[in-house]
């Protein structure tokens, strides 16, 4: 991808972002992340039944990049079987932190795959991963 | 002004990070060096010519700072880590101590973590009552609302002399004095101003003072806490081991030293201490007005050319230091400050440890300027122009 692309892209993501705002409803499961690093500070929400997820919403102050990785991981992860999404979630952490990773199940998350330039940046790209492996885990200890 | 004394600069970086740590001028590193190649040594515990020699470099700085700030006695000077350790020194070592169940702490919601935290947890632990005087439409903090915040109940008002977000000098004296009338200990968190302003605690009548050295162009890892004589005899040390103690016997009788000294457990950061002594000098050396006065005129000029561009929203404009918060519209202070870091220019985006601000300040995160001396109207105009080509940040930043 050149970076035009990748800028377009998070750029867009940035100022009309999925999901943005969150709803008062208990079938949804909720972790706030909070960049110890940075000033970054978002809540995400995920709905999931059968092992499938049928929703994320998230909220939040975050800079442009902690943004759009947000809203990009919400679009790749809706529709996604629980094993998929953690897979994707997997396979993106690895990405950001310059580890092996499969770059078939990354689509539009592959516009962050040269951050690591911007260590500084790296924390806002993986904070939506975290809250995401967070509440994965949860569901995962459910069941 | 002096900028050929901080080698730093001749990187070309434009520094306005100043609230968080400053520069430091090579003669505060190279007394630093010396002590680290010519003479290092443990203080008051050799009869050696280095071990000598570092203890009068070491204790010479109680008087400098003495000096500063005028105390009375260098008994009254304590050698901390910083100004965290110190507030916390005066929350714990002292008032937790002295204060009952429902007697009032005033502060208020532009203080610093370190003048926040330790009194809730006294909340907690004692039942003491945190307020919070409220700030004006300017978010400063002003005598008429101290003086209606007060209550037959306050017994500490705990401020710092210049905020680190608003920027707003507090007028010591005048709380000082309101303080005295009414019997309530006044407490003062001087981070951001020892070296911008000048502090007179006998005539602020200020019973507890903090500050850190490299926030005055000293070194990291040393601060001062300046208390009145008779509080400090009655402060209990929170460190214990050897340098402080007169004499320990294994029945468990023990007889500390007195104050300072009780209260500088361990081997202190020797070097550091010998290079804020430095600091103090250099500070002299040019005069806190005429230091004060040029970041000022800075801060002014930066004001006015920054108002004339139309999607800079500035939220101190008044404040008399040289601490200036502001936001590009619709951008995150983060993108604001890794864009400028572009152009070499450091600036400070967050919130700035005044957590609680937020509820007043209706916006979380800003971006800080904090000018210092070496700071010129050239680097402002880089500033000036990065910050009117800003429709440009997003190509800049992603
Ligand atoms: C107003 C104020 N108080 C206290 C502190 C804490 O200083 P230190 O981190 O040196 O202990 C700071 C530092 O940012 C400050 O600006």
């Amino acid at each position: 991808m050149d970076k035009e692309t990748k800028r377009e892209i998070i750029l867009d993501n940035y100022q009309n972002p999925m999901n943005k705002g969150l709803k008062d409803d208990k079938s949804y499961i909720l972790k706030n992340t909070n960049n110890e690093s940075c000033i970054d500070n978002i809540d995400m929400m995920l709905k999931a039944e059968n092992g499938v997820i049928k929703d994320i919403l998230f909220d939040g102050e975050a800079c442009a990049i902690c943004t759009s990785a947000t809203s990009i991981i919400i679009r790749n992860l809706i529709g996604k079987t629980l094993e998929e999404a953690e897979k994707i979630i997997k396979n993106y952490q690895n990405m950001i932190n310059e580890k092996e990773y499969d770059k078939e199940l990354l689509g539009e998350l592959l516009v962050y795959d040269d951050i690591y330039m911007q260590p500084n940046r790296k924390k806002c790209a993986l904070l939506p991963s975290d809250a995401v492996e967070r509440i994965l885990e949860v569901i995962r200890n459910e069941n | 002004m002096n900028r050929d004394d901080f080698p730093i600069l001749n990187s070309g970086i434009i520094y306005f990070d100043n609230g968080a740590t400053t520069l430091k001028p090579k003669c505060v590193v190279d007394k630093m060096i010396d002590y680290y190649t010519k003479y290092t040594s443990n203080i008051h515990r050799g009869d050696y010519d280095n071990a000598m020699k570092t203890n009068e470099a070491y204790d010479e700085v109680r008087e400098l700072v003495r000096d500063l700030i005028n105390a009375k006695n260098i008994s009254e000077i304590v050698y901390t880590s910083g100004t965290t350790e110190s507030l916390n020194l005066v929350a714990f070592g002292f008032f937790k101590k002295y204060l009952k169940k429902d007697d009032e702490v005033l502060i208020n919601k532009a203080e610093h973590a370190s003048n926040i935290l330790p009194w809730l947890v006294l909340q907690k632990e004692i039942g003491i009552k945190v307020k919070y005087i409220p700030l004006d439409e300017n978010r400063e903090l002003t005598i008429e609302n101290i003086k209606k915040t007060i209550t037959d109940k306050t017994k500490v008002i705990s401020v710092a002399h210049i905020s680190n977000v608003i920027g707003d000098i507090r007028d010591i004296e005048q709380i000082g004095k309101i303080c005295k009338e009414k019997n309530i200990y006044f407490v003062v968190d001087a981070a951001q101003s020892i070296s911008h302003y000048k502090i007179d605690v006998e005539k602020a009548n200020i019973d507890f003072l903090a500050f850190s050295a490299h926030k005055m162009m000293g070194p990291t890892g040393v601060g001062i806490l300046y208390g009145k004589k008779e509080l400090l005899d009655k402060t209990d040390p929170l460190k214990y081991g050897g340098g402080m103690n007169q004499n320990f016997e294994s029945n468990g009788e023990y007889v500390l030293k007195t104050a300072p000294i009780k209260f500088e457990a361990g081997t202190p950061p020797i070097a550091e201490v010998i290079g804020l002594g430095e600091a103090i000098k250099y500070i002299k050396k040019i005069g806190v007005d005429k230091i004060h006065k040029y970041e000022l005129e800075l801060k002014e000029y930066m004001v006015e050319e920054l108002s004339k561009i139309p999607n800079i929203i500035l939220y101190n404009k008044n404040s008399k230091s040289g601490i200036l918060a502001f936001n590009v519209e619709g951008v995150f202070s983060q993108d604001t400050s890794v864009y400028l870091n572009h152009y070499n220019i450091a600036i400070r985006a967050g919130n700035h440890c005044a957590k609680v601000l937020k509820d007043d300040l209706d916006i979380k995160n800003t971006c800080r300027v904090s000018l210092c001396l070496y700071n010129t109207k050239e680097e402002i105009d880089v500033l000036i122009k990065a910050l009117k080509n800003s429709k440009d940040i997003f190509k800049v930043v992603i």
